[in-house]
């Protein structure tokens, strides 16, 4: 869970990030990012730079399930 | 079996790519986001992915998504469960439905098989 918070702070600065582990298992994680890296970005587009900080935990296993919110600031 | 998914994809108005079947689905997210699509009537071709890791890596590879499940509306990716449900509840799912495929959108939920 500290990894995951790491990984998304190196990958948004200064923004609003924040890591629940659901099950309490270390595997099942819902991840909230807020950020204007987001605004008039799809949510495809958004949830793509979530995937893509997060890249690493989610090939090596880390990750087993991941919920995403992403909001923009704008 | 690259090819196949690509077909399924392109061809098949919306498709499900799910770990297990709608009638026993294998994940929670993979029944959150078959949920969603159904109470916006979605005609949802379902595939599953666990019978073979190929056909998960295949369609990671098409897509550029790592996780499953993936919604595709006319050959277009919209997203994962969490976006799926986001885009049914604001009304944007249907509205989505509606400009891609019509009023007439409702229709059966089917499975395709990927071998």
């Amino acid at each position: 869970m500290n990894r995951l918070e790491e990984l998304l702070g190196e990958a948004f600065p200064g923004d609003d990030v924040s890591v629940e582990d659901r099950t309490g298992g270390g595997d099942h994680f819902q991840v909230t990012v807020v950020s204007p890296r987001f605004d008039g970005l799809s949510l495809v587009e958004q949830h793509r730079l979530v995937y893509d900080a997060l890249a690493a935990p989610l090939a090596d296993g880390t990750i087993h399930e991941l919920r995403i919110s992403t909001k923009g600031t704008g | 079996m690259k090819d196949q998914i690509q077909q399924i994809i392109e061809h098949e108005d919306v498709v499900l790519f799910m770990k297990g079947t709608p009638q026993f689905a294998m994940c929670g997210n993979s029944q959150r986001a078959l949920d969603a699509l159904r109470r916006a009537g979605a005609p949802v071709t379902a595939v599953d992915i666990l019978p073979d890791p190929a056909i998960r890596q295949e369609l990671t590879a098409l897509s550029g998504w790592p996780t499953i499940p993936q919604v595709f509306v006319r050959g277009e990716l919209i997203g994962g469960a969490d976006i799926v449900e986001v885009l049914e509840q604001s009304g944007e799912l249907e509205k989505t439905l509606r400009e891609k495929l019509g009023d007439e959108y409702r229709g059966e939920e089917r499975v395709v098989a990927v071998a």
